[in-house]
């Protein structure tokens, strides 16, 4: 099936996410959306799957001319999508949630789920996706949750599937099997809209890439074509895409955390018997797929966690039962992982968002009384100085794209003298030009002497800003890695392997007793990940 | 990014619920709607006093003979009627005394007890919470004020500044015990406060009936205030407006202060905003919710004490009227706003002294003005539907989160 998008153009009041739009996707290929965040590229899609109505343009299939007033428009014309966050109901099955919306029922209303099975079987089978209809989705792994995904549009009789941002959630190698899938999937001559911001996996699968900048096709490119070619097609400028960074040159150790283990209100271990340290002038990189204990770690160093066992301990001061005002007098800068959440008052102004956690301390308040003229000062000299590209410091926080957003976090936490810097995620959802900036910027303070932790579930980014590397699977530490470690142990550490049996099994599979799949391995012990 | 997967500790009450969102939506609109939904209210009301206007139902019986005469009745029917009303509340020359020529100083003594327990509401409001219980509040005040105002013989002034002494912490205690059980327990405020209203008002009941009680009476009422402990009147005898009208003014420019420029204020606002940023940012949620619901207490408390102090003299079970309930609404159309409230105040404090005017002079029953009242509480609690009315555009934020 051919799908043709011709002049789309989307707008929200003044602004224009999509400006006239040209996509062919040709029956067959892996046609990959390529652009930053904020680009466009999950409005056109939305205009693709009838969740928006576009303002001008139109939409073709199969050279016909089609309005979809809705996803059960777009679905019956062929277009499946498997959004970034999946739309599963966790209590069901598998088999549930793929009849959902399209069951069929036997005589007086009674499900009848059989079919469903049936067909889930048939497709697991042909692309070996392993998918069993009877388990709760909330008991799978997110890979295989967003297999069912896939399931649930192919049910559909997808011809093209929409992937938005499929491999935020995944382990290296689960990304790794979700290629082999859409590969087969092609085969099988379904066409693929593949939207990422992630240039390697692009240059890997596409067989025609479409950049996007600011809602307008800047120019397609082809799959072989340099990486740093794409990236200034994306950003619009050249960039570097590697970072200047000296070797670090650490100091004395400051931060100790000692026996850790965070638990949850029913006892379950979050982390589990967590043991480092970090030096001054030293960045220590936490790597994981999300939700592996690393949210808890950062967590619990701040004191926002009640049940905490063991010991952090910085500059010999004990941290554990102290209170969040405490800890960050004690000199923690802290860059929560959710910004909008935890980072910053969406409705504050950024000036105000600049002092949220300073407000406080003179001179910006007396007596009380907060200081206006000094906060709107303040507001100025750090918008110029990280760049927090605005209109006025006094505009919502929440009108700042994600990028200038994280600049105004990363400008308020590195604004007072450290002891310790913690960053979590700290260019998730930041367009490429400013994840430079930032960069920098924490490199900035690792040289000025602080010991840095970085928390992320971007290998990239562990590997680019890594003095050494810490892996957390299921709250457990899976060991402590050098900086320069490859992909593939990172990979198997990140799946569960503790890091010398890891090492073990690359060095086999180098000598040639090939057998157990990295992939086999991350499948069941990942299943027991809760 | 994954939803699925993040194990979060649930433990403390910071996390917002679907329906506060709701509530914030509504009481962070922009003031054109509230506007609007007042001008919407009032032209329904007005179709209402057109209908039930038997003046009308006779020119429209030969309507088609004669449509100007339904129109001209229509129109004689509902300016009548809104003419009395904002005479009422305002001047009224035709007036058989000239004490009652001057209604706009009946919706000043009115709206005093509205503008102090509107600000009880935007304040909680403002950090929040949604405090129902500012009735309570009142009826707390108004007795802890009362035993100090008539149960004590204290000098002038002194005796005065007791009583809204009084009247606060007994306003501050019922807030408070919201606020504790919030942070404690994470015991919902809404639920929590609206039980304390009916605590309250059984509580003042019981003590009416014994220690309260006016000996000298049969019915359950105490005893007057002291000369000594009431609210000098501002205009002399003529008329009722007192010294409660400062207190709330002052009240309207303390919040006003606490709110926009204190440190105090700005964690309220940010706990308001978004706890879990508060939170991580070092500002202690649980202490938050805890002071604020004793200031905004204290002052649904000052409120207490401007009813009996200002202008009921004693303490029975009516106390608090409906100004309790009445106050959500001015916070609501008031944007919990300062300024805003003490508008919404006024507004609201006009509706009751022009009413009973258009009741007597334009023949029009007074359950108007509550049908108005409510019809205000639904344009405005529904934005959506002025905003269609108006084909108003929503403030859309999605497209640039695409």
């Amino acid at each position: 099936m051919k799908l043709e998008l011709k002049g789309i153009t989307k707008s929200f009041g003044a602004l224009i996410a999509n400006d006239h739009i040209d996509l062919v996707v040709e029956s067959g290929e892996i046609h990959s959306l390529l652009g930053e965040n904020g680009a466009g590229k999950s409005t056109l899609m939305n205009v693709l799957y009838g969740l928006y109505e576009p303002t001008a343009g139109e939409i073709l299939v199969d050279d016909k001319t089609v309005k979809f007033s809705g996803p059960a428009d777009a679905m019956a014309a062929g277009i499946g999508m498997v959004h970034q966050h999946f739309m599963l109901v966790p209590v069901f099955t598998v088999a549930e949630n793929v009849a959902l919306g399209a069951e069929s029922t036997g005589p007086g209303g009674i499900l009848n789920l059989e079919e469903t099975r049936r067909k889930i079987r048939e497709i697991s089978a042909r692309f070996g996706f392993d998918v069993d209809p009877d388990a709760l989705v909330e008991e799978l792994p997110v890979g295989v949750q967003q297999r069912v995904e896939i399931i649930k549009a192919l049910v559909r009789n997808a011809k093209i599937l929409i992937l938005d941002e499929p491999t935020a959630v995944l382990t290296p190698q689960e990304t790794d099997e979700l290629m082999d899938i859409m590969r087969q999937l092609k085969a099988g001559g379904t066409s693929i809209v593949f939207i990422s911001h992630k240039l390697r996996e692009v240059k890997a699968v596409s067989d025609t890439i479409t950049v996007i900048r600011r809602g307008k096709v800047v120019g397609s490119a082809d799959p072989s074509a340099a990486t740093t070619e794409l990236a200034s097609m994306m950003v619009g400028r050249s960039v570097s895409l590697t970072l200047d960074k000296a070797d670090a040159e650490p100091g004395a150790v400051t931060f100790k955390v000692t026996n850790l283990t965070v638990m949850n209100d029913a006892g379950q271990r979050l982390l589990d018997d967590v043991t480092f340290s970090v030096a001054d002038g030293e960045i220590l990189a936490v790597a994981g797929v999300q939700g592996n204990g690393q949210t808890e770690l950062t967590e619990a160093v701040l004191g926002l966690h009640k049940h905490v066992q063991g010991s952090i301990v910085l500059d010999g001061n004990e941290l554990v039962g102290r209170s969040v005002r405490q800890v960050l007098d004690a000199g923690v800068g802290f860059v929560p992982e959710d910004r909008q959440d935890d980072g910053l008052v969406g409705e504050f102004s950024i000036a105000e968002n600049l002092v949220l956690d300073l407000y406080k301390k003179e001179p910006y308040s007396k007596f009380g009384s907060m200081n206006r003229a000094v906060i709107a000062k303040n507001a100025e000299a750090k918008v110029a100085e990280f760049d927090v590209r605005t209109q006025s410091s006094q505009d919502a926080a929440d009108t700042l794209s994600g990028g200038n957003q994280q600049k105004v976090v990363l400008a308020r936490e590195l604004a007072r003298p450290l002891k310790l810097f913690i960053a979590s995620q700290p260019t998730r959802g930041v367009d490429v030009g400013s994840i430079e900036f930032l960069h920098k910027r924490i490199v900035a303070e690792r040289d000025a002497g602080t010991p840095v932790i970085i928390v992320s579930t971007e290998l990239d980014e562990v590997l680019e800003l890594g003095d050494r590397i810490a892996v957390l699977f299921a709250g457990k530490l899976m060991g402590i890695v050098p900086g320069k470690s490859s992909r593939e142990l990172l990979g198997l550490m990140m799946a569960g392997l503790p890091a010398d049996e890891a090492r073990a099994q690359l060095d086999g599979t180098a000598a040639g007793t090939a057998g157990t799949t990295p992939a086999g391995t991350a499948g069941t012990t990942e299943g027991e990940r809760s | 990014m994954s939803e699925t997967q993040k194990v979060k500790d649930p433990t403390p009450p910071v996390k917002e619920s679907q329906g506060s969102q709701v509530v914030r939506e509504i009481m962070s609109g922009n003031a054109v709607i509230s506007v609007l939904a007042v001008v919407v209210a009032l032209v329904i009301g007005g179709i209402l006093i057109a209908v039930t206007d038997p003046r009308v139902s006779t020119a429209s019986g030969y309507f088609f003979a004669d449509p100007g005469a339904t129109l001209s009745a229509i129109w004689s029917s509902v300016s009548e009627a809104y003419g009395a009303l904002w005479r009422g509340a305002t001047y009224d020359p035709t007036a058989r005394t000239w004490q009652g020529q001057l209604g706009i100083f009946e919706t000043l003594t009115f709206a005093t007890p509205l503008i102090l327990s509107g600000l009880a509401v935007t304040l909680a409001f403002r950090a929040g919470l949604f405090n129902i219980g500012a009735q309570g509040q009142i009826i707390l005040g108004a007795a802890f004020a009362g035993a100090v105002g008539f149960g004590m013989h204290l000098p002038p002034v002194i005796h005065l500044l007791a009583v809204i002494l009084a009247g606060a912490i007994g306003g501050a205690i019922w807030g408070g015990i919201a606020g504790f059980l919030k942070a404690k327990t994470g015991a919902h405020e809404v639920i929590v406060t609206i039980m304390l209203n009916y605590i309250a008002i059984s509580l003042v009941l019981y003590l009416l009936k014994n220690q309260l009680k006016d000996p000298t009476s049969t019915n359950p009422i105490s005893p007057q205030m002291d000369a000594n402990a009431m609210f000098p009147l501002l205009l002399g005898p003529n008329f009722r407006v007192h010294a409660g009208l400062i207190v709330a003014i002052l009240a309207v420019i303390g919040v006003g202060w606490l709110l926009n420029r204190s440190t105090l204020g700005f964690e309220y606002r940010a706990i308001g905003a978004n706890p879990k940023a508060a939170r991580t940012a070092g500002m202690l949620v649980s202490r938050g919710y805890i002071t604020v619901m004793l200031i905004s207490g204290a002052l649904a408390g000052l409120a207490g004490v401007a009813q009996i102090a200002g202008t009921e003299k004693s303490l029975d079970s009516e106390i608090a009227g409906s100004i309790g309930f009445d106050a959500i609404t001015v916070a609501l159309l008031g944007r919990s706003k300062p300024w805003g409230t003490f508008f919404a105040a006024l507004l609201f404090g006009a509706f009751k002294a022009g009413g009973t005017s258009m009741a007597v002079n334009a023949d029009v029953s007074i359950d108007i003005v509550a049908v108005v009242q409510s019809l205000i509480v639904l344009f405005i609690a529904a934005p959506p539907l002025i905003r269609s009315i108006f084909r108003i555009k929503a403030a859309r934020r999605e497209g640039a989160s695409a």
